[in-house]
Formats: structure tokens, sequence, C-alpha cells
């Protein structure tokens, strides 16, 4: 009888060594995978909402006054129509919102920066913004031609601390530089505005006008002046890890999901809470607004843990 | 002991121990949360109490939906009809020449313009049949219609079904009292199915055009049957023929164009055109069904408060 458990324990113990050394084996290896994937994507998700649910009212109310934006909409003449179209729809949501152009519009006011060179143009802006921003702490660059629901982009910073340095979008790479794409929104917290202005000073690390014989585009120059203060690209996604900032249309999307998800278009498509889009016409960002602000299905409430009240003066939100 | 029992024994020990620990671990990654399985929380999904109140609603307001479809149309609309609003009504019906797998109902007729309003007479009578209980309200759809159920309901809660009113884009010409555009949509109450059927049966009404829209809406004078006002309460369409960006964008004034030429209310170019709570677009294609699906039940502002809160407007309109 002894002898009969004891081989059968010997069994056990030999058993249970083996997985032990399995799983440490198994845990080893995909913990430096994930690390060395931390080191190329950096990804910036929204808080939880069990979290939100833990919050006391004040903090609540904290934060609805900590997260205010200041919208940089850089334009030039001939995005015209597109300008005026971003001044109709979503700007009006920013906080402030400031429209920067390369030269004045008879039809449109703006902050006329005098300057056609676009790398200068967006040093001067964020020159003017950080110097502007009164007691706004974060800053959302984009072109007329992006169209962005910025109470979504204040639902991903909203645990995340300004003083802290953020630079979000939707990033890409080119060689060993991480840059957030120009096309679908760049995010920057009040602490990178401000080694950005510091920075701006050096001009070797970061010059006014490019030294080499072609012309780096303005992302990439902004990602490598921030890359020398310290602050990092990090990638835009919802809970579920779809992207939140995008350069394509909303038709373009769903069009491509249809062919890869037929059975599940909208699911696979795109983020309930997506931050930006691209690449849309006039008429069809105007529909975009009545489909983001106001069509809806009577009797879904969704009981967010914040409010965000419509602009005044508007009449198509 | 026998070596080779004991050898047995050893390989035992062996099998169960990694068994057991497998088990452990399959048991701690289900129960553990993680990005990586979604497990069974949805991330930005409806809570249980929004969920609720649409299922009251549902059970209150019975719709049964048919949508005017035809067996080369299935793969390349109707078959996104299915995928989207579909299933919101409590009962569709895809009418078709032909029954299928889809599943299509077979009317008895052929396929073809001059054949719609055939097909809608078939069509209710079939109803009328097979389903009369089933609904207390019958929604006919194209099959390039995109239709927001919850909004149908909504705007339906306040009406009796046993009064004979019918719903929709009025349009005015060629009948007395008008008559409700097909494509964006029409929704007969139960007294309405009920004389239109009769109608027929007794000679009243016959098929007297190839239009189903006019035709069905002289039977409804006919019938005595009432035009509801489906505008919301801030005098907003809800149903619309034409794509959402043929109302919204900003125009300058101008004289009408085309497209509204039929219309009974003086219509509103821009914004003001629609409900924030539309009932249904029509001319709608594959891509732009989806889009609306995505923007009517996904997409939507992190917190907002929409500026249009319908229940706070009480007024003593007989409209939706």
């Amino acid at each position: 009888m002894m002898s009969e458990s004891s081989s059968f324990m010997k069994g056990m113990i030999l058993g249970g060594i083996f997985c032990l050394v399995m799983s440490f084996f198994g845990t080893f290896n995909s913990g430096s995978h994930s690390e060395g994937h931390e080191h190329l994507h950096h990804h910036l998700k929204p808080v939880s909402k069990d979290e939100l649910q833990k919050l006391s009212e004040s903090q609540m109310t904290d934060w609805t006054l900590q997260v205010r934006v200041y919208c940089l909409i850089m334009v030039t003449p001939k995005l015209l129509v597109h300008w005026a179209t971003a001044n109709d729809t979503w700007s009006k949501h920013c906080d402030k919102s400031v429209f920067y152009t390369s030269e004045s519009s008879k039809a449109l006011e703006a902050m006329d920066l005098q300057e056609q060179d676009e790398w200068a143009r967006l040093r001067k802006a964020i020159k003017h913004a950080y110097e502007n921003a009164g007691d706004l702490r974060w800053f959302f660059v984009a072109r007329p031609t992006t169209f962005a629901i910025i109470e979504n982009l204040k639902y991903l910073v909203l645990d995340k601390d300004p003083s802290q340095p953020f630079y979000i979008g939707h990033t890409e790479k080119s060689g060993e530089l991480d840059y957030v794409e120009y096309d679908s929104g760049i995010v920057l917290s009040y602490e990178s505005m401000r080694r950005l202005i510091e920075i701006f000073k050096d001009e070797e690390k970061c010059p006014e006008r490019g030294h080499a014989l072609w012309k780096t585009s303005e992302e990439k120059q902004l990602a490598t002046c921030l890359q020398y203060s310290g602050v990092f690209a990090e990638n835009g996604e919802d809970a579920q890890g779809k992207e939140l900032f995008n350069k394509k249309s909303i038709s373009t999307l769903i069009s491509d999901s249809m062919g890869q998800n037929p059975a599940d278009v909208v699911e696979a498509c795109c983020s309930d809470m997506a931050i930006t889009f691209g690449g849309m016409s006039q008429s069809q960002i105007q529909v975009l607004m009545y489909g983001v602000y106001r069509l809806r299905p009577y009797g879904h409430d969704f009981h967010d843990s914040l409010t965000f009240l419509p602009p005044k003066d508007s009449d198509n939100d | 002991m026998s070596s080779f029992k004991q050898h047995i024994l050893f390989l035992c020990g062996v099998a169960v121990s990694i068994l057991l620990s497998i088990m452990y671990s399959w048991v701690l990654r289900t129960l553990t949360p993680s990005f990586a399985l979604n497990g069974n929380k949805p991330a930005v999904k409806h809570t249980a109490v929004s969920r609720r109140t649409a299922l009251e609603f549902s059970q209150k307001v019975r719709v049964l939906c048919w949508v005017m479809t035809q067996p080369k149309h299935l793969k390349s609309r109707t078959q996104h009809i299915r995928a989207t609003w579909g299933k919101r009504c409590n009962i569709v019906l895809y009418m078709s020449s032909e029954a299928s797998d889809f599943p299509t109902v077979g009317l008895n007729v052929s396929e073809g313009r001059s054949q719609l309003y055939w097909k809608t007479i078939r069509a209710f009578q079939h109803i009328h049949t097979h389903h009369l209980d089933h609904a207390d309200w019958f929604l006919k759809a194209d099959d390039d219609t995109f239709v927001v159920l919850e909004n149908l309901r909504y705007g339906l809660s306040k009406h009796n079904t046993e009064e004979p009113l019918y719903f929709g884009r009025r349009y005015t010409p060629f009948i007395a009292q008008g008559y409700m555009s097909g494509g964006a949509g029409y929704v007969l109450s139960k007294e309405a199915l009920r004389r239109f059927v009769k109608g027929f049966a007794d000679g009243l009404c016959t098929h007297n055009t190839e239009t189903e829209d006019v035709g069905l809406g002289k039977c409804m004078e006919t019938m005595k049957v009432q035009m509801g006002d489906s505008r919301d309460v801030l005098g907003r369409q809800t149903f619309h023929p034409y794509p959402p960006d043929y109302y919204l964008p900003r125009q300058t004034r101008r004289p009408r164009p085309w497209y509204l030429l039929y219309e009974h209310y003086q219509p509103v170019e821009g914004p003001g055109c629609c409900s924030d709570l539309a009932i249904s677009f029509h001319y709608i294609d594959a891509v732009q069904m989806h889009t609306l699906e995505y923007y009517t039940y996904h997409l939507r502002p992190y917190g907002y408060k929409h500026r249009f809160q319908p229940d706070e407007h009480l007024n003593n309109r007989t409209n939706i």
C-alpha cells in the first residue's frame, strides 16, 4: 500500500513541477514580449466605467472643470469651404477655438499668422495658444478637413493629468520615430505645450526652418521636437482597442468593414466613442453633426458620469 | 507490488497533476477580467435601464414591418435591412414575388414598377389574413428605407390603433386629402388596415393606378381613414423620402427644389428639416444603411445633454 501511494505521489509531484516549469517559461516569454510591445506602441484608453462610478460628486466636478479644450484649427484660404464648415459645426464644442490662417480671408475671421510655411505656422500657433490658454489645459490641433467630437476627446483625457506630458492621436511609425498623424488630429497636454515652447528655442534640435534638402512633414517635426523633450506619442483607443482617431471618412470605414466583417459591419468598424474622422465633404459633415448630436432612438439613456451642455447660439446640435 | 503497477501509478500521478494545473489556470482565466478577452462585459453598450424602457415600449406598441422587395435585391439591399433595423420590428416580413429562405413571403404577383400597387394590395391582404392580431400598427417600407423603430413607437404611442389613422410623409397632389410618400414609409392603424382590405373586398377600392402610394392614399380617402401629422412637437419632419443630405445642409433662401414640390407642410431646409427623433430616410444604399445604424445606435458624444428633450414639451396637438 505504501509503495503504491508513494509511486502515485511521486508522479503527482513530478507532474506538478513540470507544470510549474512550463508556466514559468510561458510568463517569461509573454512578459518580455509585452514589454517590447509597449516600447513600440503606447496605447492610451479612457477611464473605465467602474472607475468613474467610484468617484465622488466633487471629484466629478473638478474633473469636468479641468478637462477643458483649446482647439487650434489650422486653415488656409484654399480650404475655405471646410474652414466654414468647421466653424459652423464641431469647433463650437471646444471651450475655446481659434482658427490660425496662413493669410487672411475676407470671408471668415481668423488669427492671421502671415506664414506660408506649415511648420513655422504650426509653431506660431502653438506659441499663441500657450500664451492665451487662460485656464485651459488641453490642446487639440487639427485641420478643418477633420471632424472632431470634443466630448469624446474629453472623455479620453478625463483621468489624465495635464501637468504631465501627453501627446495623443493616431500613431504611425517612421523609422525609429513614433509620431501622431496630423490628419486625424493631435492632442497635447499643457505640459507638452510648455516643453514645446522651451525646445522651440533650440535651433539645433528643433529648427524653425528645416536645414535638410528635403522637407519633413510638420507632424514628424513636431514628434521629433517632442521626443527631445521626453514626450512620446500615444495611440488613442477605446476599451476594446478600437481606434478613436481616424483620418478616413465614415463611409470608407463602413465600406471596408462590409468587405472584411460582413456579419458585423458596425460593431467591427468603428468605436462608439470615436473622436475624429477625416476626408468628408461639407454636406457629409453637416449630416454627421446631426448624426452625432441629434439623431437617436427614443428611450436609450446612458447615465454617463459627466454632463456636457450644448453650446450657446447653435441650432445644429 | 509489481514494478509495472508502480509505473502505472506514477504515470497516473503525473497525468492527474497536469490535468489539475490546466483546470486551475483555465478557471483563473475565465474569472479574471482582461482586455484581451471580452467575456460577458460589453464595453460601451446600452445600460440595463435603457434596454428595459425600449423593451416595455416594444411590447406596448407592437409594430409589424413589411418590406417591399424582390429576388434581385435580397443580396444588394434587403440583407442590410435584415442586419440593421429589421430585427427591431416586432414582426418583419420581406414581401417579394417569390417565397425563399431569406425568408421572403411570396405574393401572387410578378415583379416590375407596374406591379407595385398589386404588391401593396396583396401584402396588406396577407397581413390582414395572417397577422391582424399579432401587432398594433402596420408599417410599409421599401428595401432602401432606413427606419428607427423606437421613434416610430414613441410617435404612435399617443394614438389609438382602433381609430382609422395613417401616418407618413404627407404629400399634396392627386388626392384631395393628400397621401403618404411610399418611399419614406407609411404606417396604418389596425382599423385602417381593416378598412383597406374591406375596401377591396367590397369593390369600393380598386387597382386604379400603378403608383402604389397614390393608390393606397385614394383608398384611404374613400374608406375615410384620417391623415395623421407625423411631425414632432417642434414641427420637424420624422419621415423622409430622401436621404439626410438632401435636407440637412444649410441653404440660402431659394425656391423649392424639385424633391420638395409635393410637400403638404411648408418644407424647411437646413437643421430645422428633421426631427432628432427621425423615423425614416429613403434612397439609402447599403453603405448608408450601416452608416445610419452607426449614427443612430452607436456613435455618440459622451455625457452630452441633448438640446431637444421631447418629454419636456407637452401640448395638445393631435400629431405624432
